[in-house]
Formats: C-alpha cells, structure tokens, sequence
C-alpha cells in the first residue's frame, strides 16, 4: 500500500436541519481499493461529492498528499486529480464517446480526433478497457457508457477515482469485467473508493472498508478480517439475519395470464413483444431484467396504464370463476369488474402518492370516492392512516405530515401499506425496495410475503439478482420488451439469470 | 497544475439552502419585516424626489382608502371584485392550468349582461312630459337572465382553450392569453353596433327605470357586489378543500400521473374546473355591470384579471388568505392613486411605490423558502 492519497478531518456537512454527514474522518492510500458502505441515506454520496467538489463541507478539512486542500467546484477536484463517476452518467448523448471525453477541456486548440483516440487507446490498452472512440453515446450500452465516464476521468490524469455505486446498473458478467479493470487500476497505484451497500461485491473487491451510519463515521476494517453479518451490523447498528423466508406455495391457481401482449412506444420502438406468462395465486413472481426492458410497461399494461397493440390480458376472478379481459379497460373499469389489483408503482412520489400531500390525503387517492355526497369522507382514511402508521412502524411527526417529508422507507410503508390495506388478489410491486435501508427492505419483503400466504398473486419486479432468487418462487427474465426464460427460484443461479438478460440483444445483433 | 492557482480557491462567501417547513409566525415575521422595509425605502425614495415628509403620505394613503365612509365602501367594492376575479382563476390555478384569460372571460361576460340590457332596454312612454320611462322585463326576470347570460359567456370563454388543451395538448397560456384580445375586439364591436354616433362609447344603460341594476343592499350601492363575493369565497374554500371535485384538482395539478394511476380522468376534470372558473369570471363580469358600472367598455376588467393572478398567488391559492392578499393590492393601489392627487404628483410615482411593495412582498418568499449562510471561518485543524 502506497502513501495517502486523501485524508478527511472532521467533515461535517447539514442541509437545512438533516445532518448528512457528522465529523467524518476517513484516510484513502495510492494503490488500494476503499469501499465506502452504508445504507441509504447514511451520507456516503454526500461525503463523496464534497470531495469532487459538487458540495462545500460546513466543517473539517480535506488534505491531499499531506496538504491542505480547499475544493469548491468539480474544476478543482479535477485539478487535485479527483474523478468521480456518478450513478447517472453525466454524457451528451449525440456526441461520441471522445468528444465526451474531452468536454470541458480547455487545452491544445483544435479537436484532433486522432490524437485523442490515440489517448484513449493508451488508456484502454493499460487497463483493460474495450471502447470505439468514435462510437455516439447514444447507441451505447449502460456498461459502454460506464467506460467511457470512467476514462473520462482517466484522461483528465485522475489520480484518486470514485464510483457511485457502480453495478447498480450492470448484468453479473458485466460487473465482473468492472471489476478486473478496477483491480488493475489499484495495480498501478491509483486510490479508489466505491459507494456501495452490497455486501458481497464489498468482500470480493475492495481491500478496506470504510462504514458510516446515519452521517456517522463507524469505522474501517480490513476486508480480509471481516464477513457479512459484521459488516451489517456495522452498517445497521444491530445483529440482523439476513435471511430471507420461503414458503411452499399453497394451492396455486391461475390468477392472472397473459397472452401475447404487445406494445409500442409513440416512436414507434417495440416496448413489449409478445409477452406471455401466468400468475399464480400464493406465489411469488420474480420479474429480473437490465432496466427499461419493458418492466414498467408491463406492470402499466396490467394496472391499465398502458395501451396494447396486441394481446389479452385475462384475470380469473376467484369468487365467481369469471375471466375478464383487462386489455385497454381504465384502472377505474378494471376496479368496477371487482377485480382487486393493487399496485406499487416505481415512481412512489411521481406516481403511487402524492409528495405534497399527508399521509391522510394519500390514503384518500384510493377511496375518495366512496360515499354518496359530493363531499370527500376524511375519517375512514384517517383511521387508516393511523393504523399503518402503527403497524408498519412508519416514522412521521403525525397522520398529517407531507409524505415528501419522510424518509424513502417511510414512504415505501405508506405507498405499500396503502395498496395492502385493498385487500388485493393481484399485488404488483415495481423495485419496492429501491433505495431502502436493510431493515425497511426486511418489512417490505416480510408484507410480501404475508400476502403470499394469504393466496396473493404477487408478482415482484427486482434489480438485486440475490434477492430475487432468495424470495420468488418462480423468476421471468424480461430483455428488451421479450420474455428470455422463466426459471425456477429455488435452483436459479445468478449467472443463468444475468445470461437470460442479455440474451435478447444479442440476437438482435446478429439479425 | 501550479499548487499557487490552487491555494487561491477560498470557501464561496454565501451559501443558500432550502428551507425546512417553517413556524408560522415566523413567515408573518419575515413578511412583516419585508413591507417595513418596503415603506423605509418608499420613504427615501419620497424625500428623495418630492421633498414631502414621508409620514405626511402614508397617512394620506389611509386616508384616501378609510377616510370617509363612501371611501371605505369603495375599497370594499373594489376589493370585492378582485377577490372575485382571483377566487375564478384558484381552481384553474391549482389544476396547474395557467388560465391568462380570466380578462377575456370577465369581459365577455360583462357584455353578456350589457347585452341582456341593451336588447330589453326601457322604452319611453308616450311624448308628454314628464317623461315615462318602463322597463319591458321585471328586474326579477331580467337580472337572473343576466347572470345565466354572463356565466355562460365566461364558460364559454374558459372551455374552448380546456378542449385544446384536454384533448390536444395545446399551450394554455398563449391560447387563454389571445382570447382576452378576440374579447376586447369583440366588446368594442358590440359598443360600434349599439352606438351609432361613433363616439364608441356606451353610456349608462336604463338610467330612468334603472332595470337590470342590482338593487341597493343594507342602503348600499355595492351591498350586492360585496354579499355575493363573500358567498362565493366561503363556497371555494369549501369546493377545495372538502369535495370530491377539489380533492381531484390538487391531485391533478400535483401530478397528472398519480391521477393517472388512481384513475381520475383527467381531461375530464380540466374542462370542467375551467367550467367552474369561466363561470365566476362570468359572475364578475355580471357584477361589474348590473352592481357597478350599469354600462361595458372595452377596458371594464382593467387589468384585474392579471392582477387577480397575483393575488391568488401569493394567497397560495387559499380562499380565506385572499381576502388579505386582495386587501392588499386594493390599498396600495387607492392609496396610490390618493396621493398622487393630494400631493399634486404625476401618477408615475404611485405606481413606483406600488412597484417596490410588490416587490418587497414577493421577494420575501425567497427568504421564507431558503436560508442564506454567510461564510464561517475555518476550524484549525
């Protein structure tokens, strides 16, 4: 291990009355990999961009090679040789990938594309990396644009980088080539720091760990001494069983199927093609695939959010042994069919509730309607509000507080303990526990599954490959608006799954 | 990469940051201290340009809005009408549907209510003096017949720009803003019709029979104006707040695609929040000529419908804070308006004085919605 590449003394840094960070202090060598890991919400973006610059720290200091340093902007981070690639890419999409590259660069006149592709090369040569300079961004995969953000920075002579949760976004086989490239950067005696809170990409990767919880500096350990229930407990403050449960399903029947749905978008772009599958009461459907594959179409189309082309969508009601066709109704049609179908959208503030409105007005959103005056019946949800508020243990000054006051978790509770309370016979949950801390994630797969048992067709939409073969029963993989493969949960490997991800666009290349 | 260039970057010296939510009396604080500060500055600038003693002026300025009876009864009409204009443009507003043409739905609607008295205008009895003058319509006939006209005038008015942008998505700012012009044009058409000679202008309508005037009202002219505006504050704040059709105009305007998901129909609730809004703009039309003006010009509104904006803004679109907010507006603008005439000054300066409370008022939001931090030294380290 090299000298110190970075030191934090005493970081401290508040928005409004929300510490985000509290006298951090933190040390980064040459030549090793940091992962800085904590929960959501625990500070670590934050920490991160006051070190590129994005953000001034209200307190503390940040030496670099022993010195002082004062960063005030991404310019002077770039200037102490900092590069941060964040969890969106900040490219110009109809640029290629060496005007990207060399945006903002303020140097050598002409744009000589020669000469930088020469560079890029260089680089990519050294550590392993596969890029077409004069490829556009925008015909780029999300791992193709990940290269070129990270030897964005490279070129720009960084000498200290940081990744912002870096495999969010990618396939397993994806991550694993991420990965070489970062060890052989940390080979050459670069300093790099990845936010995260996976836990076994943090054992596999990174030599030392740093932990914060709620703002806090927990500690540092040395990957090699520790393991995953240390770790959480570091991360959460408690002993926590990682474990997820898994009935057996009981008496599955057909609840919802699917035949041959198909759907394009405004621009003529196929979002579904031909989908087909069946959902199961007392089951847990599994839903993986590389974002925007068509997941949000899908769960759109049931909820009937989403024009089809092509296709039937069929719901046997299990009180009449009625089949109803869903296709092209209103979600307001498909409630007057008595077919109770609950629904956990992604965008849970742009889409599932309100942000500027109480937890009581967002209970309204699903009953306002009832009764016989024109005027709305503020007591039923009030006492619904209320009792969610104590079953779910949601955090909040009172039943009357702004739900884009709360915290992520928070909202989750309210979103899903709302879409609960309908009694539904078909749950749909889209990435429900996105951005949530471990214990939240807990409560919401333990509600899931409660209304697995209650003979619920759950179908579940997830990025965390672990997760998902953890907790569903059956699991279909979804790549560019087709069904690749619907593959058994208790025998699925990761890597089976991360194939049947890619799959679809390799055939498309060969087309 | 000189370490010289370096040490040269220092910590910005003002920082801003957004706001928690905020104890209330704290906002009333800050926007206390915002008109103070609006008055010191009116007050410099007063000694500045007219030598006059700033106290002398503000005094002046209650006086011409409370110094007399009639005058109170003035400020409560004028008051009255554009509360009535702003309590129009809330729902629209709320809906997040920019409705810029709540001039052009008050002017219809007026010369909806002139026209109902124009065409069953009184005729003359006989030619032996005295003069007799009969109305042909009772006014218990005439005057509902007014309002109906007026507030589907206004309706009208409202709801094609709500079709376009229902169902086609057009701009609705640009739409309702030009349809105040077809107005105009209209209104000065009509006024060209109905008055042959040219001068173009209408005089008062009925002035004998006085038929199609709202009577007088606790032995007030404008008692009528200034009941039915109060009515119609009270039933907004209700229609927002605790119906049906309001709960789905904040979730619209909030975001069309929770309503969406709920299933609200959302060009449903456009076109007829638009209807509603019409409509008042229509019952302010109808006041401004059967309570106020008993004639329509072409410049009837005077601007209200803009200002009426403003008002309902900084009201936050609630009913009960547009009372103070139009208060507000009224007073300035009449205190304006009487200093400028005691004081022998060019109106110019009311309106500069009018400008820089306006300003002092809005820009307070600012500092109710963020804080600004001033540099702090560093700790040694």
């Amino acid at each position: 291990m090299g000298n110190v590449a970075i030191e934090l003394r005493n970081i401290s840094k508040r928005f409004g009355s929300v510490v985000a960070n509290k006298d951090v202090n933190l040390s980064v060598y040459n030549g090793e990999i940091l992962s800085l890991l904590g929960e959501n919400g625990s500070g670590k973006t934050t920490l991160m961009n006051m070190i590129s610059g994005i953000y001034f720290p209200d307190e503390g200091q940040i030496l670099i090679d022993g010195k002082e340093a004062v960063i005030s902007s991404p310019k002077d981070a770039f200037d102490y040789k900092i590069g941060m690639i964040h969890q969106h890419f900040k490219l110009v999409d109809v640029f290629s990938a060496a005007e990207n590259i060399v945006l903002g660069l303020e140097n050598e006149g002409k744009f000589d594309i020669n000469a930088i592709s020469k560079k890029v090369q260089e680089i990519s040569d050294k550590y392993g990396f596969d890029i077409d300079p004069r490829k556009k961004i925008y015909e780029m995969s999300v791992s193709e644009k990940q290269t070129v953000e990270i030897i964005k920075v490279l070129y720009r002579g960084a000498n200290i980088l940081i990744l912002d949760e870096p495999t969010a976004v990618l396939t397993p086989q994806e991550t694993q080539k991420l990965f070489k490239i970062l060890r052989s950067m940390r080979d050459d005696g670069k300093a790099i720091i990845i936010i995260t809170h996976k836990l076994h990409e943090v054992l596999s990767l990174s030599d030392r760990v740093a932990v914060l919880r709620k703002g806090e500096y927990i500690g540092t350990v040395n990957t090699a001494e520790t393991d995953e229930a240390q770790l959480t407990e570091m991360m959460v403050g408690q002993k926590i069983d990682l474990n997820i449960e898994r009935s057996e399903p009981e008496n599955p029947v057909d609840r919802l199927e699917v035949n041959n749905i198909s759907c394009v978008s405004r621009e003529g772009v196929k979002l579904l093609d031909d989908v087909s599958f069946t959902a199961r009461s007392g089951e847990i459907l599994g839903i993986a695939g590389i974002a925007g594959s068509g997941q949000r179409e899908l769960l759109e189309a049931i909820a009937g959010l989403q024009h089809l082309n092509d296709g039937q969508i069929l719901y046997h009601n299990p009180k009449t042994g009625d089949v109803e066709n869903l296709r092209d109704k209103t979600p307001l049609q498909i409630r007057e069919l008595g077919v109770r179908l609950s629904f956990v959208p992604e965008d849970r503030l742009g889409m599932g509730l309100v942000g500027n409105m109480d937890i009581i007005d967002n209970m309204m959103l699903r009953s306002y309607k009832k009764g016989r005056t024109v005027f709305v019946e503020r007591k039923a949800p009030k006492e619904l509000a209320n009792k969610i508020i104590n079953d779910l243990q949601v955090v909040t000054p009172s039943a009357s507080t702004p739900v884009r006051r709360l915290s992520g978790g928070n909202v989750q509770k309210v979103l899903v303990g709302r879409e609960i309370a309908a009694s539904p016979t078909v749950l749909m949950a889209a990435y429900p526990v996105r951005g949530l801390d471990i214990n939240s994630s807990y409560t919401i797969y333990n509600l899931l599954n409660e209304q697995k048992k209650k003979g619920v067709a759950v179908i579940f939409v997830g990025e965390d490959l672990d997760v998902l073969i953890e907790l569903c029963d059956r699991i279909m993989v979804i790549g560019s608006g087709r069904i690749t493969g619907i593959v058994d949960g208790r025998t699925a490997k990761k890597e089976e799954i991360g194939i049947l991800m890619t799959k679809t666009e390799r055939s498309d290349d060969n087309e | 990469m000189s370490s010289k260039r370096l040490a040269q970057h220092s910590e910005p010296l003002l920082h801003i940051t957004k706001r928690d939510a905020m104890v209330w009396y704290k906002g009333v604080i800050i926007r206390a201290i915002a008109i103070v500060a609006a008055l010191i500055v009116c007050s410099a600038l007063i000694v500045l340009l007219t030598k006059l003693n700033p106290l002398d002026v503000y005094s002046e300025m209650i006086e011409g809005s409370f110094g007399t009876e009639r005058k109170f009864w003035i400020l409560l009409q004028n008051i009255a009408m554009l509360l009535c204009i702003s309590l129009a443009v809330t729902p629209a507003f709320k809906m997040k549907f920019w409705n810029l043409g709540a001039e052009g739905q008050v002017l219809v609607g007026a010369l909806a209510s002139a026209a109902c008295m124009f065409y069953f205008k009184e005729v003359r009895m006989g030619d032996t003096l005295p003069l007799v003058y009969e109305a042909p319509l009772s006014n218990a006939v005439l005057i509902p017949m007014m309002l109906v006209a007026s507030m589907a005038a206004g309706i009208i008015w409202a709801v094609i720009p709500a079709i376009f942008k229902a169902i086609w998505g057009t701009n609705e700012s640009l739409f309702t803003l030009m349809m105040n012009y077809v107005a105009m044009q209209l209104v000065a058409f009509f006024i060209m019709v109905w008055v042959p000679n040219g001068s173009s202008v209408m005089g008062i309508i009925n002035p004998n029979t006085e038929s199609g005037w709202l009577p007088e009202l606790f032995g007030q002219k404008y008692g009528f104006n200034i009941l039915i505006v109060g009515l119609l504050t009270v039933a907004m704040y209700i229609y927002l707040k605790y119906s049906k059709q309001g709960y789905e105009i904040s979730v619209v305007g909030e975001s069309e695609n929770t309503a969406r998901y709920i299933g609200i129909n959302v060009k449903k609730v456009i076109i007829r929040t638009l209807i509603v809004s019409g409509a008042i703009c229509g019952i302010a039309g109808f006041l401004l000529v059967s309570g106020t003006n008993y004639t329509v010009s072409k410049d009837i509104a005077g601007g209200m419908g803009f200002t009426a904006i403003m008002v309902a803004w900084l009201a936050k679109f609630n009913p009960g804070m547009m009372v103070i907010t139009s208060f507000l507006v009224v007073f300035m603008q009449r205190g304006a308006g009487a200093i400028a005439t005691t004081f022998g000054l060019n109106q110019s300066v009311s309106d500069i004085l009018t400008g820089i409370i306006i300003f002092f008022i809005i820009g307070c939001e600012f500092f109710i919605n963020y804080k600004v931090n001033l540099r702090t030294k560093h700790k040694e380290g």
